[in-house]
């Protein structure tokens, strides 16, 4: 049962990541792309804790918090670069 | 280290001691300390004339590299003394004659005297080595010091081309002799001429001997000036005469002779030896004497004569090896030829000596050495033209010099290839004698050029920049030592034959040869009427020389060896350019095609022709469909890089093929190295995006469609060479993997429990320090790259 609940997820998700992706390859303007890529990553975790429930493993849910951070940390640098032209200021060091 | 160890390598040293004489001692011309060594190795050489006449050899050996077999071996018999002889002997009288010829004040003493020691040393040990090695060492050291020698005025630009040629040629030939003495040391074992000279009958029957022998060969045709390889001779005339007169008459040149003379004994075996020796030096002697009549140089006309001359000796040399052929005979009738050869060998030494330091004095008193400008210098040049008369007499063969006995003898060898019966020789042997007559003829002219157009006829004082007049007695002494010696050999040849000669031939032949004479009568025989014809000949063709001359204007100058030799070091240059311009391109992308097209091409022929391709299907796991659907992703993502119109898009797509590529670590439980992949692919995203304001815009529109074709065809045939690969290396496994170790002994040995950690910290800890050591050259690279500008702050 659990399984098979499983695998409907997974189907779930790998369609709506199929969906993104093409939003990130064809998107209009970057910003969709980056919204795009940031719901990938969200994806990617739920793929993750489902796949770690088929493999019935614990080892990768730091995978599934390193995720978190770093789409949060990608998208932030995203905007930011979008924003200003740069990630990284230096105005502060003069 | 013995004392004749110390003879040879003492011009070595004395070389270094030169420079320090120069500059101490400035008031005294530095030739005279020069002076003192060849003169003293010259007496210490003559007291072994006692031990080589009576037949003994002396062999004392230094070790240099005994496991390789190279020793410093030196070696002396009839042949080795004879050269050493000569070249200590004229040796001294060279250095002698340049004392007076070289200003003191105008040249750079130092240089001249350092390279002739040089020289002189390396001839030493060229005659003097039995070891191949140690012989070839001393080569080259011939060739650079007469390198440097012909360039010794090198701010003339014909002395730089003329050194540069004889360089070529000379080194060319040598490293071909190097080859073939590597082959007979393959065939032998041994580097010892000695040795190799023992077993000659056994190397005849192996495979490489025709090769060593050619190679070998190579190497004393270029030395020795044979034809084709005469061209350097004329433009190493640009030297000063001293080094003309020992060089290039008397010992240099000789070394491919005494090679010839040395190797008979491993080579004469072989009928291809006397057949190239034999034809090449008698077509040698035919064409430098021919060529020698043309020209208005007097040394020009004297390189060639040297060129002739050595033909001939060469010639000689070949007909001797016959002698090895025909052991049945009761009186050898071959001996006679390397005789020949051996009493030539010295004449020409002495005659050619003193011609070339007449001509040297002729240069120095008028100014020019173009017989078109000179005549009649008899009158104010007696001695000169004493020495001359009997240089050149002896030089064409007349009676009562030696050259007349070495000719008469040279003939008696031509005319007794006709009785030889091996090698096809009783059809084209008639050729010997004919070519000897010619080359003879041709020699009585250009000698009766070089002692009568300078110093009889017309006085020209009009063409001249000086007033000629005798040259001074020092410069005299040299030449009229060597024309005496003319006289007194050509009246008494027997006091060389049983010191000098016999030895030498015995030597050579490896007969022992004894109480032969030399006759300057030997009855009416066919030789003598060889000579008769041959002066008569000569006589005629001289005194028409203006109506015949133009015959030499009918060979057109691009056909000459000359322009040959030029246009091949012209066009080798140009190809060799135009080779590396075409690949050279300077764009990466080229070389990109290169190392691919190669890749490619190298592996797929080694699948094909080993045959290794194989499909194993047996050790296979199931694909499920997170694997196919990933893997979908990938290949879009990939796609998308390569179509993509934006640099911007490539650069996202590629962060969804590492994400991609994270998620199959995942799904084949690789927790930590998903981590590791997360973070690295974030990281290089944002480099790139960091980069990316910097970068050009990507410009696919500008390539043309045959070079994206060729680009997709080698990308295509990589992919498809490493997955075939990568299928065929899969199902040839050839042992089973290790792993088991480590899942056994992960806790027990390393006490953890993430194998992976415990891989890379303990089990392999040191690839992990080195990969911490990139990743710090990488950071400090990046640092240093961005602070460093050494470029812009030279431009502020």
């Amino acid at each position: 049962m659990l399984h098979t609940i499983i695998q409907i997820s997974l189907l779930a998700v790998s369609i709506s990541m199929v969906g993104l992706i093409y939003r990130v390859i064809v998107g209009p303007t970057t910003p969709d792309r980056v919204v795009a890529l940031d719901a990938l990553g969200v994806n990617l975790i739920a793929i993750i804790a489902l796949v770690s429930m088929v493999q019935h493993s614990k080892s990768f849910l730091e995978v599934i918090l390193l995720i978190g951070i770093l789409a949060f940390i990608g998208t932030v640098a995203f905007s930011k670069f979008l924003e200003k032209g740069a990630i990284i200021e230096h105005d502060r060091d003069h | 280290m013995t004392l004749l160890h110390w003879a040879i390598i003492s011009p070595f040293l004395a070389a270094i001691l030169v420079p320090l004489l120069y500059k101490k001692l400035r008031s005294i011309h530095t030739g005279w300390f020069v002076l003192i060594l060849p003169a003293v190795l010259f007496l210490y050489f003559f007291q072994f004339l006692k031990i080589t006449a009576e037949g003994k050899t002396i062999k004392e050996t230094v070790e240099w590299m005994p496991s390789f077999g190279i020793n410093f071996t030196a070696y002396v018999d009839g042949l080795s003394l004879l050269f050493a002889l000569l070249i200590t002997g004229i040796g001294s009288l060279v250095v002698l004659y340049s004392i007076y010829y070289l200003s003191k004040e105008k040249e750079q003493l130092h240089n001249f005297y350092v390279y002739l020691l040089l020289f002189m040393g390396a001839m030493l040990g060229v005659v003097l080595s039995d070891n191949l090695i140690v012989l070839y060492m001393f080569w080259e050291f011939t060739s650079i010091s007469s390198f440097l020698l012909i360039g010794y005025w090198y701010h003339r630009e014909r002395s730089r081309y003329g050194a540069q040629k004889s360089m070529l040629i000379t080194v060319f030939g040598g490293l071909s002799m190097l080859g073939g003495f590597l082959l007979l040391y393959l065939m032998s074992g041994t580097f010892s001429i000695r040795e190799l000279a023992a077993m000659s009958d056994v190397l005849i029957t192996e495979p490489l001997f025709l090769a060593a022998l050619i190679l070998v060969l190579l190497g004393a045709f270029t030395k020795s000036a044979q034809f084709p390889f005469h061209i350097w001779l004329p433009d190493a005339m640009e030297a000063p005469t001293p080094v003309s007169a020992y060089l290039h008459s008397a010992t240099m040149v000789k070394a491919g002779i005494y090679l010839v003379a040395r190797m008979s004994p491993v080579f004469a075996e072989s009928g291809v030896w006397l057949w190239l020796v034999a034809s090449f030096g008698i077509f040698t002697l035919f064409w430098g004497s021919f060529n020698a009549v043309k020209h208005t140089d007097l040394k020009a006309v004297l390189a060639y004569s040297t060129i002739s001359q050595l033909g001939l000796i060469m010639s000689l040399l070949g007909i001797g090896a016959a002698a090895l052929h025909y052991e049945h005979l009761d009186e050898n009738i071959y001996g006679v030829a390397t005789m020949a050869a051996v009493f030539h060998l010295i004449n020409h030494a002495t005659f050619k000596g003193s011609l070339f330091m007449v001509v040297g004095i002729i240069d120095h008193e008028t100014g020019t050495r173009d017989i078109r400008k000179l005549g009649g210098l008899m009158n104010f040049m007696p001695i000169t033209f004493t020495v001359a008369v009997i240089g050149a007499f002896s030089m064409a063969g007349l009676p009562p010099f030696n050259g007349f006995l070495s000719k008469e003898m040279f003939f008696t060898g031509m005319i007794r290839v006709l009785e030889m019966d091996i090698f096809n020789l009783e059809t084209w042997g008639i050729l010997f004698p004919v070519l000897a007559w010619v080359g003879s003829v041709f020699t009585f002219i250009y000698s009766m050029i070089v002692v009568f157009k300078p110093f009889t006829g017309k006085h020209q004082p009009e063409k001249l920049d000086k007033t000629p007049h005798e040259a001074p007695l020092g410069m005299l002494i040299s030449p009229v030592i060597l024309a005496s010696l003319v006289i007194v050999f050509g009246f008494f040849p027997n006091i060389l034959t049983a010191t000098m000669i016999e030895p030498a031939v015995t030597a050579i032949t490896q007969f022992n040869v004894k109480d032969s004479h030399i006759y300057f009568w030997h009855g009416f025989t066919p030789e003598l009427f060889m000579t008769l014809g041959v002066i008569l000949f000569g006589v005629l063709l001289y005194t028409q020389l203006p109506k015949w001359k133009g015959i030499y204007n009918t060979i057109p100058e691009r056909l000459t060896l000359n322009s040959f030799y030029d246009n091949g070091l012209a066009k080798g240059e140009r190809g060799a350019y135009n080779l590396t311009r075409s690949y050279m391109t300077g764009f990466i992308r080229s070389y990109l095609v290169y190392i691919f097209t190669f890749l490619v091409g190298i592996l797929a022929v080694t699948l094909i022709v080993k045959d290794a391709f194989t499909v194993d299907t047996s050790d296979l796991a199931s694909i499920g469909v997170y694997e196919i659907l990933i893997a979908l992703v990938m290949v879009v993502s990939a796609v998308a890089i390569l179509f993509a119109k934006s640099r911007l898009t490539s650069i996202i797509a590629l962060g969804a093929v590492g994400y991609s590529v994270a998620l199959f670590f995942v799904l084949f439980r690789a927790p930590d190295l998903a981590l590791t992949q997360l973070v690295i692919e974030t990281v290089s995203v944002a480099l790139f995006l960091l980069c990316f304001y910097h970068l050009p815009p990507l410009s696919r529109h500008e390539e043309r469609m045959s070079f994206k074709l060729g680009n997709a065809l080698i990308a295509i045939g990589v992919g498809v060479v490493v997955t075939l690969i990568t299928i065929a290396s899969y199902s040839t496994k050839l042992s089973s993997s290790i792993s088991q170790y480590y899942i056994e002994n992960v806790y027990e040995e390393a006490a953890g429990k993430n194998m992976v950690n415990v891989i890379l910290v303990d089990f392999r800890g040191f690839d992990t320090l080195f990969e911490i050591c990139v990743l710090a050259i990488a950071a400090l690279g990046i640092f240093a790259m961005i602070k460093l500008r050494m470029t812009r702050r030279r431009e502020e």
